[in-house]
């Protein structure tokens, strides 16, 4: 008998150890991308670092303002395409879809989310990026614009992205309306408001923060996208008002050049990491504010 | 004489709410675009691809001539493999821990909690940034196969914790109680009892986490490396499908092969999630 | 003339036939209260009256409800049909939205936008239903911070807003305490001035209390529809009898 009480407890701090797996690499995680990122933005000066609009690692100039932006540009390129058809799709997934085909399509957002980013990438360099080319082209000799742009560009890639987070946004948003209680949307239909009104004026308000929190989620996602993004953006470090330029994002700029990066250079690329993984956690705690938020409710 | 909509009555209903026609519209239109432009995506991939899937795309050995997949092939087995040896135990562990041993409301399950979020949601290239200055450097494994499997296995920890942990949830209570009614401990009950029962949702979590590893790029560039052959040990550097259709794409060279490599990985994915969802609706059904 | 006439209804969630061949003509004006035991489909009876029931799979209707005269199911709108039919759930169903908010739903729905219009529209709704003075001081507060009975004449004034002509409830106090139960009725015996009131209850003496007319339903049958107080008194079928007089559950 003292030996079964001996492993029962034996064991018990095994499982414990084992929990304690996930604290150790967050806490590593931390440690080793700030221990290495952070001397550097001293040592080139916090406000140079973040601000300064020029990035020339030859000429020791490392300004990672135009990343910052080329990030957010096709974050937000992301969520303009993105939000607004994944939220329809959920709805459609959620109140319209027939039950026949309800279990196909359901697969088909998971597989959506299963793509690696390679391949999107890949489709976006060998689709995407001639249409946009074209696109271009076509605006350049109606003059509507000065510089047409090889296809590389900004729209591409929000294109691109926009697609990617599609699963993400559906996942959480179809769930969160389907949380929301039969009783507000039959409520809804006595007064004799129609399907359509009953969805939009009441049932997605009522899961607003599960629509926010997929919505953060997603850009979550297309911020800290990479592989997809440096096959179609461009990747020049530099400011553009054009969506048809292209431009470089935080995660292209490390992928990029960390291959042949030393000193100062590489731990510059460490920063712009750190950088890029503040952003990442100031988002990950927003969506779990919100996730609070839509259990108080 | 019937209560059910007919194509008139909805056609009449609209005629008086236009808006309510327009919002209609705009729901088909998007679940449309959203089907159609992965229906597209995987169709062109298959008709460009599926003919560049010849012999010496599967040499044994790659070469500038062949760009043969099968090395990367190999190293996707293999990190594959060594990922989940290292995730699968601590995964589970830690589930078993969250759900059966630690009390509700424990202030430890809270921070575990927070830290499996913040992990699920740290992009690719960040854990590839760890991996590289944590194993590659400071641990001096160099541009390894262990070095990425260990950087993956961190990266798919939250999943199989996540799926593990609700499989858990979801085995009744009474299995539990019958167990120790019988005598047995509590270990005992967990390892012949509970676990048993979760196997379908943990099976079905941890070939989604495959589906991750298999799909990986950002994350084993600068830990893993782009070597394109199966390197003689874990210490060794090898690319995987995902990273050698990365360089292929990116060298221009092989758009060809890198169609091709396309529709291997498009085809193990695909297969990956039918796999998982076939088990998760076993699942179900017991 | 009745306002509602329901004739040869038979209605069948898939194979299960839940009403058979129901004949009720219901009276303007009037507290028509439907009773019987669970599952008697008496609910499904009410449910059918503004076609809420379309909303169930597998729910099939033969038969006619004629609402003054013209059939529901045939070329009418269900929406404008349900404006003129409204509805108050058995539990209470606030919209996660403010007072105000949940009282202009209706009438925004059919189009008033005026601010002023609508104004009127919540004050004089909210008067109706007995529970301005409850909350006039709190219109852009949360409607799910009242309680229950509050909540229950809020869900009426939401329904009144639109200027229904039948007010259909369905057990509408089963949630409720005793003193909101009397408050709930109270309001129904007051608004049947304006309205013809469906009212579907457990409760016996609820009916004997409020309603003018009763159905007593069984196995999806109507076994009895007769003035309340005959009904009651001198029941003319023995099922009724027993039923009254607790020998059913």
């Amino acid at each position: 008998m003292k030996s079964k009480a001996w492993t029962e407890k034996f064991m018990q701090g095994v499982f414990l150890v084992a929990a304690c797996a996930s604290v150790l690499a967050v806490a590593l995680i931390c440690i080793f991308l700030f221990a290495n990122g952070i001397p550097a933005i001293g040592e080139i000066g916090f406000v140079k670092f973040i601000t300064g609009d020029i990035w020339r690692p030859n000429n020791e100039l490392f300004g990672i303002f135009p990343m910052i932006i080329g990030s957010l540009y096709v974050t937000a390129g992301a969520i303009i395409f993105g939000v607004p058809i994944g939220i329809l799709t959920s709805v459609f997934m959620a109140m319209y879809c027939p039950k026949q085909i309800y279990k196909p399509l359901k697969a088909a957002t998971e597989l959506l989310a299963g793509i690696p980013s390679v391949v999107y990438g890949f489709f976006g360099l060998v689709v995407v990026v001639p249409l946009i080319r074209e696109f271009g082209r076509t605006l350049k000799s109606l003059g509507l614009v000065d510089r047409a742009g090889d296809g590389n560009s900004i729209l591409t890639t929000s294109l691109i992205l926009g697609m990617m987070i599609l699963p993400t946004i559906i996942g959480t948003t179809e769930s969160a309306m389907r949380a929301v209680p039969a009783h507000y949307y039959e409520g809804s239909l006595a007064l004799g408001a129609t399907k359509e009104r009953s969805i939009f004026r009441v049932i997605i308000p009522a899961a607003k923060s599960g629509v926010i929190a997929g919505i953060v989620l997603g850009i979550g996602r297309a911020i800290g996208e990479t592989m997809a993004v440096i096959m179609i953006v461009g990747n020049q470090p530099r400011l553009t008002a054009s969506i048809l330029q292209g431009i470089r994002t935080l995660t292209g700029n490390i992928v990029l050049e960390m291959g042949y990066a030393t000193g100062l250079h590489r731990e510059a690329l460490i920063a712009t990491g750190v950088v890029l993984f503040v952003f990442i956690l100031i988002i990950n705690f927003s969506v779990a504010l919100l996730k609070r938020g839509a259990d108080h409710e | 004489m019937s209560n059910k909509m007919t194509i008139k009555d909805k056609f009449n209903t609209y005629l008086k709410h236009p808006g309510s026609f327009v919002v209609f519209l705009l729901v088909m239109l998007a679940a449309v675009i959203t089907f159609a432009v992965l229906i597209f995506l995987i169709v062109y991939i298959l008709v460009n691809g599926l003919p560049h899937i010849t012999p010496s795309l599967f040499s044994l050995e790659y070469s500038s001539e062949n760009a043969s997949v099968v090395p990367a092939l190999i190293n996707t087995v293999i990190m594959t493999l060594l990922s989940l040896i290292i995730a699968i135990p601590f995964g589970i562990f830690s589930a078993i821990f969250l759900v059966e041993y630690a009390g509700k409301g424990n202030k430890f399950v809270e921070v575990i909690r927070l830290t499996t979020e913040t992990l699920s949601g740290i992009p690719s290239i960040v854990y590839g940034l760890f991996g590289m200055l944590f194993f590659v450097n400071t641990l001096g494994w160099g541009f390894s196969l262990l070095a990425g499997a260990f950087t993956l296995s961190i990266m798919i920890l939250p999943l199989i914790m996540r799926t593990t942990e609700e499989a858990l949830k979801a085995v009744p209570d009474s299995y539990r109680e019958g167990s120790f009614g019988l005598g047995a401990g509590k270990l005992r009950t967990v390892f012949r009892i509970v676990l048993p029962s979760a196997i379908p949702g943990i099976l079905a979590g941890i070939i989604l986490a495959i589906g991750r590893i298999v799909g990986e790029t950002a994350a084993l560039i600068y830990t893993a490396g782009t070597v394109a052959q199966v390197p003689t040990s874990v210490f060794g550097s090898g690319r995987t499908l995902a990273v050698h259709m990365y360089n292929l794409s990116s060298e221009g060279l092989y758009m060809d092969q890198a169609y091709a490599t396309a529709v291997i990985l498009l085809v193990l994915v695909v297969g990956i999630n039918a796999l998982s969802s076939v088990i998760a609706r076993k699942l179900t059904k017991a | 003339m009745s306002k509602i006439s329901i004739k040869n209804l038979d209605l069948y969630y898939s194979d299960f036939k839940a009403l058979k061949n129901v004949n009720l003509e219901i009276e303007a004006n009037k507290i028509t209260a439907f009773i019987g035991p669970s599952g008697c489909g008496k609910s499904t009876l009410l449910k059918s009256i503004n076609r809420m029931n379309d909303l169930v799979e597998g729910c099939r209707i033969e038969g006619s409800i004629e609402l003054d005269g013209q059939n529901i199911f045939k070329g009418m709108d269900v929406n404008l049909l349900r404006k003129r039919v409204g509805m108050v759930f058995q539990k209470p169903n606030p919209f996660p939205m403010s007072i105000y908010d949940n009282i202009a739903y209706g009438p925004r729905t059919h189009g008033v936008h005026s601010k002023s219009k609508l104004d009127d529209i919540v004050e004089k709704s909210l008067r109706n239903a007995a529970i301005w003075d409850e909350c006039k001081d709190r219109l852009k507060t949360s409607a799910l911070g009242m309680s229950g009975g509050q909540q229950q004449r809020l869900c009426i004034a939401r329904a009144l807003a639109v200027e229904p002509e039948v007010l259909l409830m369905d057990e509408p106090t089963s949630a409720l305490d005793p003193i909101s139960t009397s408050k709930i009725e109270d309001l129904a015996m007051e608004l049947k001035k304006d309205y013809t009131i469906v009212m579907v209850t457990h409760n016996m003496q609820q009916a004997v209390r409020v309603s003018d007319n009763t159905a007593f339903f069984l196995l999806g049958e109507v076994v009895e529809y007769n003035d309340t107080e005959k009904l009651f008194s001198i029941p003319s079928d023995k099922r009724t009898e027993d039923y009254i007089t607790g020998r059913f559950g």
